[in-house]
């Protein structure tokens, strides 16, 4: 009964890449871009979405993605509100449903979540009667990650056709990887995945990139280098013998970029593990975006929110 | 001129246009003896190239270099709703630094008045003006606001369903402002 009250809902939700058209998205490159500006003034604040409310619904641990959609909503002037699992009801056995139609019955504009499980912003949607936006559901999708991804690439490469990036890491658990492939293919983009076989999913090819075992191969001819953390809170036992083994042959230490190119950018999602997937001197190095790509997340996001609660109901 | 229906009538040339401005920028050094305080900031599309123009007749006239800047303000318009995002706004680039300055606002036609009171809203969070006033090459009048020009080019008396078409050099090839009536 409730479903039947709030579904119907026929604004947008960004749920993954495919929600986004290429043209939309350079859309929202160029917004977001005028949104870094204004992120760069005194009074870093503008009346936009005045009287919208953003609800961030996070069931898993975040500092970026949750400060970053919270600082993008108060600089557009919306009313944000943050919940996160650990201090909520579902502590008391509350159910995702539950928890989701209760926050929805306040009446939010937007709601973004978080979720280990793929899959949740999507059922979120239907029964929200609100715009979702996917915070990262799983190892599915991280669309804004994406996005502000691509913001970085652009301001840095200015094109992003036959631009050669290589996501290096564990691809196996990472939503940034798929939402990057997704986003990077729509512009023609040279794709390269680099993990461990244990880390790399099988039939990668499928996805039009291409697939290789070695970083050297990697990194050798890459415009954009991208860094992904191991995600061990994700992990089985046994996908590699031990974290120094990993860092062994995974890490982009300051030898491996030897052979990178002069203008090679790094980027990394973060949180970054020092020493284990990137090394320290590497990280804070002139190549190095990574702190760039979080100033990117807030002026993306707010270009987001902006595109799905900006207008009217259509 | 009528074709399918619609009609237009021509009502500035390109010489006009020249010698409208060149009496409205007259008219801005008469009110502002000081130049060196003022700062132009044209409304993108349009107000923005006007803007310049202007200054380089304040310049032939006095001999001071007025600063210019161009104001974006798509995110303060109070139509987001009605009308949906907009994800074409250009860059605003507003050098000088506008505090204690006469900041002339410059747009193409004054209309209801509501981008204009986005305009004043965008420069103030920008910085505090000792002053504001406000350039239009064209009232057509309908304003829906309190809001009213200290330079006007040119007054046209229009209907609320006629479209007032202004095309200048820098963005649209032609310098010509033309009143529309009907579908075109």
């Amino acid at each position: 009964m409730t479903d039947a009250i709030l579904s119907g809902f026929k604004g947008r939700h960004l749920l993954r890449m495919s929600d986004l058209t290429a043209a939309e998205i350079m859309g929202l490159i160029n917004t977001a871009m005028r949104f870094k500006e204004v992120s760069e003034r005194e009074v870093k604040k503008l009346p936009t979405l005045r009287g919208k409310t953003v609800v961030n619904l996070f069931f898993e641990a975040s500092t970026r993605t949750r400060t970053s959609f919270e600082i993008a909503g108060k600089r557009l002037s919306a009313d944000v509100i943050n919940i996160s699992a650990q201090t909520s009801s579902v502590t008391k056995g509350e159910t995702f449903k539950d928890t989701v139609l209760n926050i929805a019955a306040m009446k939010p504009d937007a709601l973004v979540i978080r979720h280990s499980a793929p899959g949740t912003a999507l059922y979120a949607s239907k029964i929200a009667g609100c715009s979702v936006v996917n915070g990262g559901d799983g190892a599915h999708a991280h669309p804004t990650q994406a996005l502000l991804d691509l913001l970085t690439m652009t301001e840095r490469k200015k094109n992003l056709e036959n631009l050669n990036v290589s996501i290096i890491g564990d691809i196996l658990h990472s939503r940034v990887a798929r939402s990057n492939i997704a986003a990077l293919n729509m512009f023609n983009a040279n794709v390269t995945v680099c993990a461990p076989p244990t880390l790399l999913p099988h039939k990668m090819e499928s996805m039009g990139v291409r697939a290789t075992h070695s970083i050297a191969e990697a990194v050798e001819g890459a415009d954009v280098i991208m860094m992904l953390r191991l995600q061990t809170e994700r992990m089985a036992q046994g996908l590699f013998p031990s974290l120094r083994e990993y860092a062994d042959n995974f890490c982009l230490s300051a030898k491996v970029m030897k052979n990178a190119k002069k203008d090679v950018i790094i980027m990394h999602p973060g949180p970054i593990n020092r020493g284990v997937e990137i090394a320290s001197d590497v990280a804070d190095g002139p190549y190095s975006v990574i702190l760039n790509q979080v100033t990117h997340g807030v002026a993306m996001r707010m270009a987001v929110l902006y595109l799905l609660c900006g207008g009217a109901e259509s | 001129m009528t074709t399918n229906g619609s009609s237009s009538r021509l009502i500035l040339n390109h010489d006009d246009i020249s010698r409208t401005l060149a009496r409205m920028a007259h008219e801005i050094t008469e009110k502002n003896p000081d130049c060196s305080s003022l700062v132009l900031v044209g409304i993108i599309t349009r107000g923005a190239p006007l803007a310049k123009r202007l200054a380089e007749k304040i310049k032939s006239i006095t001999g001071t270099d007025v600063p210019v800047g161009k104001l974006d303000v798509t995110f303060y318009r109070d139509d987001i709703a009605q009308k949906g995002p907009n994800l074409n706004a250009s860059p605003t680039e507003i050098l000088a630094d506008v505090t204690g300055k006469t900041v002339i606002l410059v747009d193409d036609v004054l209309f209801t008045g509501r981008s204009i009171r986005a305009g004043i809203d965008a420069i103030m969070d920008i910085g505090r003006p000792g002053r504001i006033q406000l350039a239009a090459l064209l009232d057509r009048g309908h304003r829906e606001l309190p809001i009213r020009a200290d330079y006007i080019g040119k007054n046209i008396p229009t209907s609320k369903s006629e479209r007032v078409k202004v095309k200048l050099k820098e963005t649209d090839g032609e310098d010509m402002v033309m009143v529309v009536s009907g579908n075109d």
